[in-house]
């Protein structure tokens, strides 16, 4: 360990950081000379430790970095080692248990964007990770005492949306110990799932789930669901909501208000409407996968399956109808609607093992268990038919009666095969329910699919940009029921961690105005869309005041400011323009290495 | 000042990159081993459109070749009109740059997202040898 010791001419406004430079055990030292970093940093002014670690992140290095803190009295605390991604909560506590403020530590991320990136480059490696490791203490050295703000939260989570995601979650919040209230807009709940029979993969009635989970809801007090109804306000902040929910009623609508913690977003999906013609729809006997999975549902009522009265002795299913569509049109995969079709045609060998069934496909995405399923419709009788991308089936009515549909076998002989079956299904997949109202009342974001987004898809997948509120279900992407009721838990975990403290705590590093500097020309209103920015009075004249319980931290007031009177905190002027400065510092020219081109 | 890098040697680059969207897809660039000049340097923002033109300056000024804006494009989880804010603050820039008589090549600007790995380490290789030619062509000159 190298340290530079406090002595007593150290001036007290100074800061004292340390300095942690992880070998990540050789991920990071076998690419980077670590103790050329270190010795680079130990005479930066305001670093008193400055030190290698085998594993920054090992319990023992973390009481190590506590004990430092406190003993050497740091100020500052900056770890290079893997990316922020990984650690930067980690060692913001360290921070905290030792007393230091979170907000004094900065994570040089030296792992996924130097030493792994620069593997034949180790003297450039060395010298991008001091200028990485400096840049990191002058943000460090400007950094200021930062408090999380503290609110008391509500014990109680809204659900909007009783489809199977929407009311699996509120089961769940109910059973980690939160208050759910379920709002469902249509008379009943159960959303899709509720008005199906068997489902893949276990033939469990979907009907069936829903009065399970509706027989455990009215068994309890601490879930209410309300049908006819929606969310029609929204007022405070993450852990404290005020929303306001109009029960429509006969003899009027009713308005309710409701304190929550947190709302869960579960409204579904809807499923793909053809244009009229497109693979033949409109025309008699070409119905859409939903369609037909109602009538598979009739059928063991009447014993056989039966299209407007008719026997259905052969079908042709064609598949990514509305799915995997050109630019401009739905590019995304339904991911579950290859499954279903595939389900549809195990339940259609239930009731007639005879009828003949054929199945016309781009690809079959049965993916992980559910190969299990196409492998038994193959078994059970179906053909498989492979057409290109570019040459889709066509459906024409055939002069005999019934339909036909041509097809290029693009797996066996290449040759066009015209199949004449009686019912022509549309394996349609997922789209985007409709809800601008909703969306412009919770200012969620869209994907370009037009789905809801989630910050991020595997490290933050239930979460939105906005504080406490959660997606899950077909409303984010098209999924399955299981993958849907996993998402609806997902978002209960993370309801439970953020209220069950009973108190929540939101990122300070939000935009701050100068008032000093401010000149009041209003400008800055309207840029902001979460309306964080309002005018109050200061010293005598208007200026603008950021409201930090509802501003975002995104940073876009701070350039359109015409006097440079808005800063983002952790990432202000000085602090920027000081990293860039150390980033720029390693001194000597920076050869280019000789190496291997890596593709 | 910009454009003082030796012959022979890699141009200094200053990415900016957002935290939640392109900052993933530049640390997926080094978990897959992807290889980039390590002249390149990366400053994380929580979004692209809160840069101001004057940081990009100040980088060009204190020595870095080229400036890259790795920003959220259609993606950003915090502003529906992101790619407009940043196209703006690059033009914003370039004008800037043009005033001081730095060539708007060592800016550029392009939509990284969390999984964009090879498209980043691809726009830094092209943007190094960009760099070099820019370089290159005003010695001769």
């Amino acid at each position: 360990m190298t340290d530079k010791e406090l002595t007593p001419d150290t001036p007290a406004e100074d800061r004292k950081i340390g300095v942690y430079i992880c070998h990540c055990g050789g991920n990071i030292s076998d690419y980077v000379d670590v103790e050329a970093v270190r010795d680079a940093l130990v005479d930066e002014p305001g670093v008193v430790v400055s030190t290698t670690e085998l594993f920054a992140c090992s319990d023992g290095t973390q009481h190590d970095m506590i004990d430092a803190i406190k003993e050497k009295g740091l100020d500052g605390l900056v770890v290079a080692s893997c990316s922020p991604k990984l650690h930067q909560v980690t060692f913001r506590n360290v921070a905290k248990r030792a007393g230091m403020n979170p907000y004094a530590y900065t994570q040089a991320n030296v792992r996924e964007q130097a030493s792994w990136a620069h593997q034949h480059d180790r003297e450039g490696a060395t010298e991008k990770v001091i200028g990485l490791v400096r840049s990191a203490v002058a943000k460090t050295r400007l950094s200021d005492e930062l408090e999380p703000l503290r609110f008391d939260t509500v014990q109680r989570s809204l659900v909007i949306g009783g489809g199977i995601a929407g009311l699996r979650a509120a089961i769940g919040l109910a059973d980690i110990g939160l208050e759910a209230v379920v709002v469902e807009k249509a008379p009943e709940v159960g959303g899709w799932i509720g008005r199906l029979g068997a489902t893949f993969p276990s033939d469990a009635s979907g009907k069936e789930q829903i009065a399970s989970m509706m027989a455990q809801i009215k068994d309890r007090r601490d879930i209410t669901v309300y049908t006819n109804a929606e969310l029609t306000s929204k007022a405070g902040t993450f852990g404290n909501y005020t929303v306001g929910i109009t029960l429509h009623r006969e003899g009027g609508d009713k308005e309710l208000s409701l304190d929550v913690g947190s709302i869960i977003v579960a409204t579904g999906f809807d499923s793909y409407n053809p244009d009229e013609g497109e693979y033949g729809y409109g025309m008699d006997g070409v119905v859409t996968l939903p369609e037909f999975k109602e009538m598979i549902d009739a059928a063991p009522a009447v014993g056989r399956l039966s299209y407007q009265g008719r026997p259905v002795r052969s079908v042709a299913y064609i598949y990514c109808v509305g799915s995997r569509q050109e630019a401009g049109g739905n590019e995304y995969c339904s991911k579950y609607c290859c499954t279903a079709a595939i389900h549809s045609s195990l339940l259609v060998g239930k009731v007639d093992p005879s009828i003949r069934q054929y199945h016309l496909y781009r690809d079959i995405r049965a993916y992980g268990k559910f190969e299990l399923e196409y492998g038994a419709s193959r078994g059970a009788g179906s053909t498989y038919v492979k057409f290109a991308d570019d040459a889709p089936p066509t459906v024409e009515k055939l002069p005999k009666g019934g339909l036909g549909v041509t097809v290029t076998d693009l797996l066996t002989t290449s040759h066009e095969v015209t199949i004449p079956v009686d019912l022509v299904v549309l394996v349609t997949g997922m789209v985007p329910r409709e809800n601008k109202s909703l969306i412009d009342l919770l200012k969620l974001p869209l994907g370009t699919d037009g789905f809801f987004n989630e910050i991020h898809p595997k490290l933050r997948p239930v979460e939105t940009v906005v504080d406490g509120v959660m997606i899950a279900g077909c409303c984010q992407a098209p999924r399955t029921a299981a993958e849907s009721v996993q998402a609806g838990l997902a978002a209960v975990a993370q309801s439970a961690a953020l209220l069950k403290k009973g108190y929540a705590e939101l990122e300070p590093l939000v935009a701050l105005v100068d008032p000093e500097k401010c000149v009041g020309s209003g400008e800055c209103l309207s840029v902001c869309p979460y309306e964080s920015i309002t005018m109050i009075e200061w010293d005598g004249r208007k200026v603008a005041s950021v409201d930090p319980s509802t501003c975002k931290g995104c940073g876009g007031c701070v350039p359109l400011c015409g006097v440079d009177a808005i800063d983002l905190l952790g990432y202000t002027d000085a602090q920027m323009r000081a990293a860039i400065e150390e980033l720029i510092s390693v001194e000597g020219p920076i050869v280019e290495a000789v190496k291997e081109p890596v593709s | 000042m910009s454009g003082s890098h030796q012959p022979g040697s890699s141009p200094r680059i200053l990415v900016f990159s957002t935290i939640n969207i392109s900052d993933p897809g530049i640390d997926l660039a080094g978990s897959r081993h992807l290889e980039y000049p390590a002249t390149v340097q990366t400053m994380p923002v929580p979004c692209s459109s809160g840069l101001k033109p004057s940081w990009l300056i100040h980088a060009l000024e204190k020595g870095f070749d080229g400036v890259f804006v790795a920003s959220d494009g259609e993606e950003c989880s915090y502003l529906p009109d992101c790619a407009e804010r940043t196209a703006h603050i690059i033009a914003q820039t370039q004008e800037l740059m043009a005033a001081k008589g730095i060539p708007a090549q060592r800016l550029k600007m392009a939509a990284v997202c969390s999984v964009c790995a090879e498209p980043f380490a691809n726009y830094m290789r092209e943007f190094s040898e960009a760099l070099k030619r820019l370089d290159a062509d005003a010695s001769v000159a």
